[in-house]
This record gives C-alpha cells, structure tokens and sequence, in this order.
C-alpha cells in the first residue's frame, strides 16, 4: 500500500463514527473490530505456528466472564478487569499449551476442543458463580475519566485502539526472531529443532500471547453487549474465528483482519436480502465455495493477482 | 438395583450408536484423513429420514432403518465425489473447513425443511422392549461391518489403503473409489445411528453437534482405524455418560466425552486398545 493510500485509509477508519451515522451498521463495525481481535490471536497459532486451536472460544469467554464478574462483584473498575481478563486467559492458554502441545494435527485440535466444551458446561452449571444458564445482565460500559464509553461511538475508539493494539503486537512479534521461529516449526518442525529452536518453548509463548488477545476480545465483548451467558463459549464463535482467518488468509497480518470484516458482515447483508432461514444456509454453502475456489484465502490471492497483472 | 439396570440398558442403547457414529468415523479421519465435523449432520439425516418413513409414509421400522442408511450412503458419496475428492491434494484444514461449511450448510437446511421444532418419531412399540430392539439392531450393524471390512475383497482394498496408499494403488486398488465407498459407508453408520436413536430421543436440526464431538471422542478412545477399538470405545463412553448422569451430576452429562478425549490424549496417546495405528 502506498502512503498516500495509507493515508486515507487512516483518516476514514479515524472518522467513521463522523460519516456513518446509522448505529446498526457502527454496531456491526464494532462487531467486526472484536472479531479482528479474535482473528489475529488465531491467526498467531494457526498461520504462524501452523497449530489450529478450535477452543478460542473458551479463552473469549474467561475473559468475558472474567470481566463482568470482577465489575459486578466487586466493583472493579473495567480498567482493572480487562488486564484481569487478559492474565487470566493468558494463565488458561499457558496450561493448555503445556498440556496439549506436544500432541499435533487432528489430536491436538481435538483437545482444544474438548478444553471449550468442559469450560462451557462449567459456566452452564455453576450457578453460584456464573449464574447458569441465565447469564450476567447489567456489566457496566466502561468509564473514562469523566466520559462514559456507553455510546458506540465511544466504545468505536475502544475497540478501535485495541485492534490497533493486537496488529501492532502480532506485526512486532511476527517480524522478530520469535515469529522467524514460529514459521521455521510451522514449515518443518524437526529442521527447527535441529537448528535450535525450543519447540514446546516458542509454541506454549505462541498460546499464551493468543489467549491474552482472546482474554482482551472477550472482556470488550463483555463490556460492549452488557450481557454474558454461556454462550460466549460457543463452538459457533469458534468456527467463526477459523473462517475468517483461513478465508482472510492465514500466515499474512492483513487476511484476519479483510477476514474478519467479510464475514461479520455477510451474516448481516444476507439477512437483508434473504429470509433468516436462508441466512445461515447461503453462509455455510459461500464457505465451502470459498474454500473450494481460494483455498490460500483472500489477501494471498490478490496479493498473486497483483503480481502477476503488475505492469 | 432395578435402577441400575436401568442405567445399564440406556447406556448400552447409548453406546451402541455412538458405537456406529465412531466406527463411521474412524474409517473416514483414518483412512482419507479428513476431520469430518459433518459426521454429526449425516446422524441428523439419519433421525429425519425415520421420521419421513415412519411417520409420513407410514413404513415399518426396517424399512425406515434402511432408508436412512441409503440416504447417509447416497448424499456421504455425493459430498465426497463434489467436495473431497478435488480437494485430495490440499491440507486437512482446507478439508476441515469444507465439512464445517458443510455442517453448516446441511443444519440449516434441515432446519428449513423440517422446522426448529422437535419432531417426535412414532414406533412400534412399548419404550423398554424399543431400547432392546434398537441394541439388538445396532449390535448388528456393528457385525455387518466388521465382517464387511475383514472377510470381503472392498474391506481388504480399504484395510490396504489405510496401511499404505500408494503400494494399495501399485497393487491395482483404485484409490478414489475407495475414499468414495469408504465416505459413503462411514455416513451411512451415521445415518443409522440416527435412525435408530431417533425414536428413543427426539429429532431435532442441531442433534448433530454434540454427536460429532461423541464421535471423534470415541475415535480417540478406541485408536485412529481401530474397528473393535470404536466398539468399545462407544459402548464405554455410553456407559460412563448414564452411570455419570444418573450417580454423579445430569448437569456434566456431556462432560463425559470431553473428559475421555483430554485425558486419553494425555495419558494414552494411541487409545485404549491399540498396539499400532490400524485397521479393521
């Protein structure tokens, strides 16, 4: 991208609650920014490290719960529970890794799954902590200073500041010896190990990092609908985070976030113009095609496409 | 001691289709490495073609049995002639994420079809004597294709290309209509376990979700390809289910299966059963 291109690109995302005014479409935006969030912390495992964790969700919901929990209980305020959340998520993603990274492929997808499902049961049915199935109603929108982020507006430059947050640590991790190390498991993982690199070491560093962003998304989440129940840890947002990473384009830094953008909104376009019957359906049916047509995802593509139409 | 009888019966009934959901399973994740999270949908498929049988069409419970396998056969080989086998030479993600799309795809349609509403399935006969009957069935089912995969000349071709494709397709197997035939079988297993809890449960469109994830915990217990292993691995994880809902907590019922695949992953890599990755 050129600097002027760069540019403009800036100063329309640093406006946008200026120009869109229809809340509907600044909430799916919003929306968006959180799903990037969680894209680029899958992103991390799968792209870089080739690992695929299909238990996001379970690190999303602790922090989310983490968060209302700590607001509501105790009163904190959201400025102290959202690194809460992120610790405690990283913490989650710290024994996960240490557990389950020494199984590969299909196994280790599996007890990343099974990890989101204990934790979703436990959510259901410890009432006293969780309040079931019911949900935590009323998690207060953040304060800052004298402003409330109430508004979507406000919660816009939130979210927005995060997802900024997010690139800039997976720009500066992927660019340095750690992301080189990464890759070099991803690509061939006896090679890097024979060269030096401590596998078990930079992939549990891999989980803890992505957990943390996950932990972070789930506390914004939180704070911004106002309402958690069990089903933050829905495999459905897991299945979310795959699509819009792979579809985006995994191992590139800008495929997470075209990705994530695509498909928080196709959902809502194809609400309006199909039935809701239709919705899912013609969502389930694009993937395939999508998968089936561009299998290295969206960015590699154009990215080749550009090459090779270059002048 | 009548109620652990009880619980005893319901968990055979139990593991004997998730028998025959992991058998189908194991054949597929082992023998075309494909991670099918649709495995669940063609369960669904199952339950709803015994549904059009035997309350639509008024057929007997045979013939709705059989229905649901022909159709878990027909569309397992239609999905993998147009989805899988173009996609043979990517990575199992790519086909990953193509049965998630496929999941997808076929809830919702269900869901379009037949409406959220749980459909309850009309059978002969008296609740007990149904769950005995549907055991007795299923234990069939699970023989059939035992000898299916050890005694004919399709289950050495299959048993052949588990162990080594490439000297499989040097020996004169064709190795595409196996990954077909193997696809469509695997998907009928499914179908009938659908079919046959069907009546003892309700149908309803996203029944599959939890019986994709039984599945592959019973593939893990059992061992990637492992027939008996599947068998058993079924059964116990239908047993510990209803000896853990009924002694321990309803509420961790599903908790059973995640448990299993955590700690078997951990603790016992393999599987329970197994010397060496095979099949059959």
């Amino acid at each position: 991208m050129s600097g002027a291109r760069r540019a403009v690109l800036a100063l329309l995302v640093l406006t946008l609650p200026l120009w869109l005014a229809n809340p509907y479409f600044l909430h799916v935006v919003i929306m968006a920014g959180i799903f990037s969030i969680l894209a680029l912390s899958l992103n991390l495992l799968l792209g870089y490290t080739g690992q695929l964790s299909l238990g996001h969700a379970a690190f999303f919901g602790i922090g989310a719960y983490t968060s209302a929990l700590l607001t509501l209980g105790p009163e904190w305020s959201f400025w102290l529970a959202l690194p809460c959340a992120i610790a405690l998520a990283a913490l989650a993603g710290f024994l996960i890794g240490r557990l389950a990274l020494k199984l590969r492929g299909a196994y280790f997808v599996l007890v990343t799954i099974s990890f989101a499902g204990v934790i979703a049961l436990v959510s259901v049915n410890w009432m006293e902590l969780t309040n079931g199935p019911l949900g935590l109603p009323g998690v207060p929108a953040p304060v800052l200073g004298p402003w409330s982020l109430r508004a979507k507006r406000a919660y816009y430059y939130l979210v927005l500041a995060a997802v900024l947050l997010a690139y800039l640590v997976c720009r500066r991790l992927v660019g340095s010896r750690i992301g080189r190390a990464f890759v070099a498991i991803r690509e061939n993982e006896a090679l890097a190990e024979s060269v030096g690199v401590d596998v078990t070491h930079y992939l549990v560093l891999a989980a803890v990092v992505s957990a943390a962003m996950a932990g972070m998304a789930g506390s914004l989440y939180a704070h911004y609908t106002r309402f958690v129940s069990p089903e933050v840890f829905l495999f459905g947002y897991t299945v979310t985070m795959v699509i819009m990473v792979v579809a985006g384009g995994k191992g590139t830094l800008a495929g997470p976030l075209v990705g994530a953008f695509i498909f928080t909104a196709l959902p809502e376009a194809l609400r309006a113009v199909t039935s809701w019957q239709w919705q899912m359906l013609t969502y389930g049916v694009l993937l395939v095609a999508l998968v089936f047509f561009l299998p290295r995802g969206i960015v590699p593509a154009v990215r080749a496409w550009r090459v090779r139409n270059a002048p | 001691m009548a109620e652990l009888l009880q619980h005893l019966v319901n968990g055979l009934v139990l593991g004997g289709t998730y028998a025959l959901l992991g058998i189908g399973l194991t054949l597929i994740f082992g023998l075309m490495n494909v991670v099918n999270f649709a495995h669940g949908e063609f369960y669904t498929l199952g339950a709803y073609a015994a549904f059009a049988a035997l309350g639509l069409a008024g057929a007997n419970f045979f013939v709705a049995v059989l229905a649901a396998i022909a159709c878990g056969a027909a569309l397992g080989a239609v999905c993998e002639l147009t989805l899988l086998r173009p996609l043979r030479a990517e990575s199992i993600d790519t086909t990953m994420l193509v049965m998630i799309g496929v999941w997808i795809a076929m809830q919702n349609a269900e869901l379009l079809v037949w409406g959220g509403v749980a459909k309850s399935i009309p059978h002969p006969f008296p609740t007990a004597p149904l769950r005995v009957f549907v055991l007795v069935l299923a234990a069939g089912l699970i023989v059939l294709s035992y000898l299916l995969i050890h005694t004919t000349r399709l289950g050495t071709a299959m048993r052949a290309t588990f162990q080594d494709r490439d000297t499989a397709a040097l020996m004169g197997v064709r190795i595409g209509r196996m990954h077909t035939v193997t696809f469509a079988f695997g998907s009928a297993l499914a179908a009938a376990a659908g079919a046959l809890l069907g009546p003892v449960f309700l149908a309803y469109p996203s029944m599959g979700d939890l019986a994709s994830l039984k599945a592959f915990s019973v593939v893990i217990l059992g061992g990637l390809g492992n027939l008996p292993g599947a068998t058993l691995g079924g059964l116990l994880l239908g047993l510990a289910e209803e000896l853990g809902a009924g002694y321990v907590s309803s509420g961790y019922r599903d908790a059973a299966g995640f448990v299993i695949i955590i700690l078997v992953l951990l603790l016992r890599p393999a599987g329970l059963f197994r010397k060496q990755e095979r099949i059959g």
